[in-house]
């Protein structure tokens, strides 16, 4: 009987421990530990984040899902992994700290054959002083909590407006590196469509402030596609939304400071500004969860497993990442996603290393970092989780040597619908395919197959995105026939 | 919307009413949801591995 442990029960590790399980029946074990007791569709949260759904929409309860599938469910956080074992120990584990089952705080050293860490983002909001809901001034949708706590300060920002009060919406990135500006972008023209709603839109000043080079980067380069009879870039078609919607936008920053009324930021061109704000919606930097390893003899081996953002790292090519953009390639990307040291180990999801950006790196004169981290959320996210389940099912049941499957970013495409507002009739989104993630500039003239990537603004979008909500909502819960909904 | 002349919206691509008018247009959304559709599941299809 094998024991695979998996790390983290977000998209990634729970598609991957789902299959598992359901690949694996019930002669070998698949454990999940997670500190949270629900699962959250996180894209929806933006939806939340405006009152369009309510927090119960977008979450259900772990425990029973698992249940049903016959994985073992532990409530726990991962504090370190020792991969030799211990003095004690001759086989490898992990340490895990309950956060609930009624076992709150108790420790526990968990045996595995196969590791898969998918512990997903530590929401970094400590990076920039004042950033965050809880010890900041801005408000969040990272979380389903979150959501709800900003659309209560939105519906407050509202009433006063109702009542003649003009105001000052900020919605962005709350520092120089960080990743997920989609989410920005959807909860700035949710926000807007939500105020048009309410009839006050005229009441406020929309700004959208961001680490991106140009808009339409999201950490991917940005992207070119067809369009009006040109091959278009991104910048130009998430301008025109921005011009259109009355969106103000600040491109190249990096925040620095929030205080209660305003934020501090740095431009790319080493030139220091203040933005006021009356709400203000920040993304905060994402960090690795911060797992500890330690070897047989007990030493701390965490720098040979993790990158210093807490990052686990896979079969990429590192030796690039101090390398120019220029010299960048496609093939850098990792393929299997094994820990090159410890062969039963692998990281998917956000806790795997990149080897480097995807968009060029960027710095002010006066040092800092301005520029996105790379996305690896979402379809990418769910695809890896799958490889490696594939990976893990060919070599505990049928005795393959090496990982059977792969889910290399730079041969796979995402698809990405950005709502731009909720309604059956008034909603609309973007809808955007991209082929391949990781832009190859040896084999695509612009980086990506022109007929694999595409983007378009409409009704159509929002219906898509919509249904994805239920869609992935019932693959999720291992409702009948959730195996043939993809990834 | 006003356009300020010199301003960051000056210079950017805003759409006709024809286009802001086949966005909401509900037998040419339906149309442009399928496909929407056909174009997703083509990219998953060349995207496992």
């Amino acid at each position: 009987m094998a024991r695979v442990v998996i790390l983290g029960g977000g998209v990634s590790g729970h598609t991957a421990a789902t299959f598992l399980a359901k690949w694996l029946g019930r002669d070998h074990e698949v454990v999940v530990v997670t500190p949270n007791a629900k699962w959250n569709w996180i894209p929806s949260n933006i939806w939340v984040g405006v009152g369009g759904m309510s927090k119960e929409e977008v979450i259900f309860e772990l425990a029973p899902v698992y249940e049903k599938a016959g994985v073992d469910y532990r409530q726990a956080k991962a504090i370190s992994i020792h991969p030799e074992g211990s003095s004690d120990e001759s086989k490898q584990f992990v340490t895990i700290e309950y956060t609930g089952q009624g076992k709150e705080g108790n420790s526990e050293k968990l045996t595995y054959d196969y590791l898969v860490n998918a512990t997903g983002p530590k929401l970094n909001f400590g990076a920039t002083e004042g950033l965050g809901p809880d010890a900041g001034h801005t408000v969040s949708v990272c979380t389903a909590d979150h959501a709800v706590h900003a659309n209560e300060k939105l519906d407050e920002l509202i009433a006063q407006m109702k009542a003649g009060e003009e105001k000052k919406i900020l919605i962005g990135t709350g520092h120089g590196m960080c990743t997920c500006q989609g989410a920005a972008f959807e909860y700035t023209f949710n926000v807007d469509h939500k105020l048009r709603e309410e009839g006050v839109r005229d009441k406020a000043t929309i700004t959208y402030i961001s680490n991106e080079y140009e808009l339409g980067d999201f950490g991917v380069g940005g992207m070119h596609i067809k369009l009006g009879g040109y091959v278009t870039s991104g910048k130009v078609f998430a301008e025109s939304l921005y011009t259109e919607r009355n969106v103000k936008w600040i491109k190249r920053a990096h925040v620095n400071k929030v205080e209660k009324d305003r934020v501090h930021y740095e431009t790319l061109d080493g030139s220091k500004h203040e933005e006021e704000y009356d709400f203000s919606m920040l993304i905060p930097p994402f960090a690795g969860a911060g797992i500890k390893a330690y070897d047989k003899a007990g030493e701390d081996i965490t720098s040979k497993i993790f990158n210093p953002g807490g990052f686990m790292f896979v079969d990429a090519d590192y030796s690039k990442g101090a390398k120019p953009f220029e010299e960048w390639d496609a093939a850098d990307w990792p393929s299997t996603l094994q820990n090159p040291t410890y062969k039963n180990m692998y990281a998917v999801g956000i806790a795997f290393a990149p080897p480097h950006l995807i968009s060029k790196p960027m710095k002010s004169p006066n040092g800092t970092p301005i520029n996105p981290t790379p996305p690896r959320t979402g379809m990418p996210s769910a695809m890896m989780g799958k490889a490696v389940a594939q990976s893990l099912k060919d070599i505990i049941l049928s005795n393959a040597t090496e990982p059977t499957h792969t889910a290399n970013m730079s041969e796979m495409g995402a698809a990405c619908v950005a709502s731009a507002g909720k309604g059956i009739f008034s909603g609309s989104a973007v809808a955007m395919t991209m082929y391949p993630v990781i832009p190859n500039y040896k084999k695509y003239e612009y980086g990506r197959d022109l007929n694999g990537t595409f983007g378009e603004i409409g009704l159509a979008g929002h219906w898509v995105k919509h249904f994805l909500h239920f869609a992935f909502l019932w693959k999720a819960k291992l409702k009948p026939f959730w195996t043939i909904i993809p990834e | 919307m006003k356009i300020k002349p010199y301003s960051q919206n000056a210079y950017t691509p805003v759409p006709s009413a024809f286009t802001k008018f086949r966005r909401n247009c509900v037998i040419w959304q339906f149309f442009r949801f399928i496909v929407i559709n056909i174009k997703m599941t083509v990219l998953i299809l060349k995207s496992h591995h």
